[in-house]
């Protein structure tokens, strides 16, 4: 009975406990609400995952009100795997979460955090789950709106700041969303996307629809930091509390592609996108110009989160640019490095939160002789940040070894050899902080502090150990990302 | 044990000895004795292995795979065998030299010194011993990160900007350039397994070959072919022990090895000749034999002589290769071993000299083979074999290498040898008849009071020496490893 259910669950249970924080709204209390709460989504998703795998595409049609009149979640091999790994991280930064959050967030403020939190959960999932374009714009709003009280929770008054940016860009960003999907309604009197693909046959050339996916298209690249539109970014990481920033960082931008993909594949279909429109060449430019100029921008950074943010925004090219690539290859590398990608900056900040918490320091010069302070949490950033760069038996590798071989496949050597060479300049900025950590005298901050919660340190490890055991043994993870995007290129048949 | 249960134990011994190293951090004599007993373990399994392979068997492990046609696995040819041998054996030599060196010059974190430098070996041999090329792309950049904080051990500024140089170069020539061509190679010929007579026949002609081949020869920054030979003596910069492993045991054996390997098991020689792809590799290579010479000439630091000297040593192997029949190959197999272990020999004596005396100019040697006669007597047989004078070592890959362009003939091959086998004497003989034969100068500070260096230096370079002429008077083995190599090419 009540796996039946799970699809609505998911989002539900989240936005519950969310409630209930809101009403206890008291640190300890808050904690544990959310601990639970959280620690019930990976549990689900998995379950989701397993009925996906073995039935195939699960349907759920919310209140029992059939779709394409109901809302439609919609569960199948493309969004299974990003369920799951929401889930997880939500988890697994739940757990993390606690002295952290007692130690940068002012006590009146914690049981709020939590709340937030959960909203921003299941605001996420729900974008995932929904097969409907407009509820899909209003769980965005909810995760977008929980990210923007999540950023203004940081310490630095300058949070306030990045958090008003944020909700500018990203106001415009969902308006230009919800603009494209009042078109699309225009033009189909339909709001489930396998419905509006079916209205669309015979009418896609029309301008409203080319409209559509123009706005469409801006609208989510806003919200997933394609390069140039990625300003609102660097400022948010660097000044959100280390915990939302670790969460965000791996969830965020991810559910952004997601459905940017869902958009492209399901409800226009490739073929309008990829063959009659220059997606194409105009995403690869993006991508391209995003892999450079963000690197050699995180390289330039005295202060560690927003050197990770510009490297998030480069990463984010590398996902795109399989995107424009657009063969089965290249989606998967895609998909695979979205899911690389999430471990890899999930574990680079959650080393940085155990670095504040412990020294206070977050400016890269007052990272001189970490190393040698606190072997462990910089053992775990080294592993990351080889999987930033790629480095065979890693993660990253996964994800460079099927981005060459789908620019190969189409013969372009020359977008093979931008690929390797922007991973250099990943190598550069991973190897100033290694400098800077162990061949530098220990400073005052860095010598003070008392011992690193066992959990925090634990989650770290957990994400850094699973950033190499997925680069050795890619089935389940690659597996995953060329199985959805054999799904997307079929289209709905 | 069966065989491929040894194949994996050669390779995880030494990564696995890293726990009680660094576990034993605060007893130097019991991490010592842990790092010693590994280091004679793993020979002892590698050596285990050459009867077998020397008999005709290629006992391989199964694949584990990362995801459908990424495939890690070991198996074992007579090529990876020697290079496994050489590397494994020295390691035990530079063990024991490291005792002496580390503590005879008081250097700062011993431990973590003794824990990468297993990591390395374990990585030598995984590359040694790899089934294909994958895998030998993981432990090659796993040899390179487990060297960088090596050659950055004195942590100090000018280690910094040399482990930069190191690392950067390295890591780049190997994902810029290596990377691509292995993914190439796997879309054009489907697989990535070292085949005897290459796998790549018929998939590629033209621009694509040459380009690919380009990208090989460059991307294996290790192999030093200049103008990517830089890094090499940047790195000059790590103690003695250090660049002792960089010249002798790992990196750029790891290089040359590579280079061979693929060109013998990729391409396959006899495709590779009919195309033509390679011929510009014989200029290129003859180009870093005789520039490096010319620039070792007049270099006064010793071990940056040294260095440039391996640069052209290195070149000799893949000039050998370059002629592309299997006599020459058979030279360049056999100059891997000797110039190993002769190289090994003048980096103990530099390193000898260094603890001893602190002294690291050439021009400050004078007369300093009677204080440290032991040192120095090593020092002229390591360069005796380096030159390729009988009875060393050195001798046996160059004969072969005169052979094979003779046959084919080469003459520019035949030229470039011989031209540089005069540069060599013109750099090393110096060194040692100003040792021997001039007396001490007298205003030299650091030059009194001195006597050798302490025993353990002293045992691993002697050690090393006898090898110099043991290789010579017992070639059985490496020779019949290295026409291994050759018969099993294009049998199949």
């Amino acid at each position: 009975m009540i796996e039946s259910h799970l699809p609505a669950l998911l989002v539900v249970v989240p936005l519950l406990a969310a409630v209930f924080t809101a009403l206890i709204r008291q640190g300890l209390a808050s904690y544990l609400v959310a601990f639970i709460a959280c620690w019930s989504l990976p549990v689900m998703s998995i379950a989701l995952l397993g009925q996906e795998l073995n039935q195939g595409t699960i349907s759920y049609a919310l209140g029992d009100w059939a779709p394409p009149i109901g809302i439609e979640y919609r569960i199948d091999s493309v969004n299974a795997p990003f369920l799951v790994l929401v889930s997880f991280m939500a988890a697994l930064v739940a757990t993390y979460a606690r002295s952290s959050v007692t130690s940068e967030i002012e006590s009146s403020r914690q049981g709020w955090f939590y709340t937030v939190y959960l909203l921003c959960v299941g605001g996420l999932l729900g974008v995932l789950i929904t097969g409907d374009a407009f509820n899909a714009f209003v769980f965005l709003e909810i995760s977008s709106l929980a990210t923007y009280v999540l950023i203004a929770l940081g310490k630095d008054r300058r949070a306030l700041l990045a958090a008003y940016q944020y909700l500018i860009l990203g106001t415009i960003g969902a308006t230009l969303y919800v603009v494209g999907v009042g078109l699309i309604f225009a033009m189909t009197g339909s709001l489930n996307m396998v419905d509006i693909n079916a209205h669309l046959a015979g009418i896609e050339t029309l301008r409203p629809v080319l409209a559509a996916l123009a706005f469409i298209t801006v609208g989510i690249s806003l919200k997933l930091a394609l390069f140039p539109l990625h300003v609102w970014l660097p400022n948010a990481y660097a000044f959100a509390p280390s915990v939302a920033t670790a969460f965000l960082a791996s969830t965020a931008t991810k559910v952004a592609v997601y459905l940017l993909l869902r958009y492209f594949f399901t409800v226009f279909g490739a073929d309008l996108v990829f063959e009659q429109q220059p997606i194409t060449p105009i995403l690869l430019v993006f991508s391209v110009a995003a892999m450079f100029i963000a690197s050699i921008v995180a390289v330039f950074q005295a202060d560690i989160k927003r050197m990770l943010a510009y490297s998030s925004v480069a990463q984010i090219g590398y996902i795109t640019l399989g995107i424009a690539i657009a063969t089965q290859t290249g989606l998967a590398g895609a998909l695979v490095h979205l899911l690389n990608h999430a471990l890899i900056k999930g574990t680079l900040f959650l080393a940085v939160g155990c670095i504040v918490l412990q020294t206070g320091a977050f400016k890269v010069k007052n990272l001189a002789g970490i190393g040698r302070t606190m072997p462990l949490t910089m053992a775990a950033f080294v592993v990351a940040g080889l999987g930033l760069i790629g480095v065979p038996g890693t993660v990253g590798f996964v994800s460079k070894w099927f981005l060459i071989t789908a620019a190969l496949e189409q013969g372009w050597w020359w977008l093979a050899l931008m690929i390797v060479t922007s991973s250099l300049i990943a190598v550069v900025y991973v190897g100033r902080i290694v400098e800077i950590a162990w061949f530098r005298e220990p400073s005052k901050e860095v010598s003070a502090g008392g011992r690193l919660p066992i959990e925090m340190l634990g989650v770290t490890w957990v994400m850094a150990a699973a950033t190499i055991y997925f680069g050795l043994d890619a089935e389940f993870t690659a597996g995953l990302a060329s199985r959805a995007a054999e799904t997307l290129l079929a289209g709905i048949k | 044990m069966t065989q491929e249960q040894l194949v994996t134990l050669a390779v995880v011994l030494p990564a696995l000895a890293t726990v009680p190293i660094s576990l034993a951090g605060r007893w130097p004599n019991l991490r010592e004795a842990i790092s010693l007993t590994t280091a004679v373990v793993t020979a002892m399994v590698v050596l285990s292995l050459v009867p077998d392979v020397l008999a005709g068997a290629r006992p391989q492990t199964a694949t584990i795979s990362i995801f459908v046609d990424l495939k890690l696995g070991f198996a074992i040819e007579p090529l990876g065998m020697l290079f496994a041998c050489v590397a494994s054996i020295l390691w035990i030599v530079n063990t024991i030299y490291s005792i002496g060196y580390m503590r005879g010059n008081n250097e700062p974190r011993q431990t973590s010194f003794y824990v990468c430098f297993a990591v390395a070996v374990s990585s030598a041999i995984g590359i040694a011993f790899s089934a294909n090329l994958l895998t030998l792309f993981l432990f090659y950049e796993i040899l390179t990160l487990s060297t960088y904080p090596l050659v950055t051990h004195k942590g100090d500024d000018a280690a910094k900007s040399g482990g930069r140089v190191y690392l950067l170069l390295l890591l780049g020539t190997s994902m810029v350039l290596l990377l691509p061509a292995i993914i190439a190679t796997l879309v054009l010929a489907g697989t990535l397994d070292f085949t005897p007579g290459g796998i790549l026949a018929g998939t590629a002609s033209g621009l694509t070959l040459a380009l690919l081949f380009g990208a090989y020869m460059f991307g294996i920054g290790k192999a030093a072919l200049m103008p990517l030979h830089f890094w090499l003596p940047a790195a000059m910069i790590a103690p003695t022990p250090v660049s002792a492993l960089l010249h002798a045991v790992a990196v750029v054996k790891a290089g040359v090895f590579t280079v061979v390997k693929v060109v013998v098991y990729i391409f396959g020689i006899d495709f590779l000749a009919q195309s033509g792809a390679a011929d510009w590799l014989l200029y290129a290579a003859g180009f870093t034999v005789l520039v490096a010479s010319l620039v070792a000439l007049r270099q006064d630091n010793l071990k940056r002589r040294l260095a440039y000297s391996t640069v052209s040593q290195l070149s000799y192997v893949i000039l050998a290769t370059a002629i592309l029949t299997p006599i020459s190959i058979v030279g360049a197999v056999l100059h891997i071993a000797a110039h190993a272990v002769s190289k090994i020999t003048l980096f103990f004596a530099a390193g000898s000299i260094y603890t001893a005396t602190h002294l690291t100019e050439v021009s400050q040697l004078r007369g300093i083979g009677r204080r440290m006669p032991w040192t120095m007597t090593a020092f002229a047989i390591g360069a005796l074999s380096m030159i390729g004078i009988p009875p060393t070592a050195g001798f046996l890959g160059k004969w072969f290498m005169l052979t094979g362009a003779m046959d084919s003939a080469n003459w520019i091959a035949l030229g470039v040898i011989v031209i540089s086998t005069l540069l060599n004497a013109a750099y090393f003989l110096p060194i040692v008849f100003n040792a021997f034969f001039l007396s001490p100068d007298k205003n030299n500070p650091g030059d009194h009071h001195h006597g050798e260096a302490p025993w353990p230096i002293v045992l691993a370079l002697t050690a090393t020496a006898i090898g110099t002429f043991a290789m010579f008077f017992f070639p059985e083995i490496p020779m019949e490893l290295a026409k291994g190599v050759i018969s099993s090419e294009g049998v199949d």
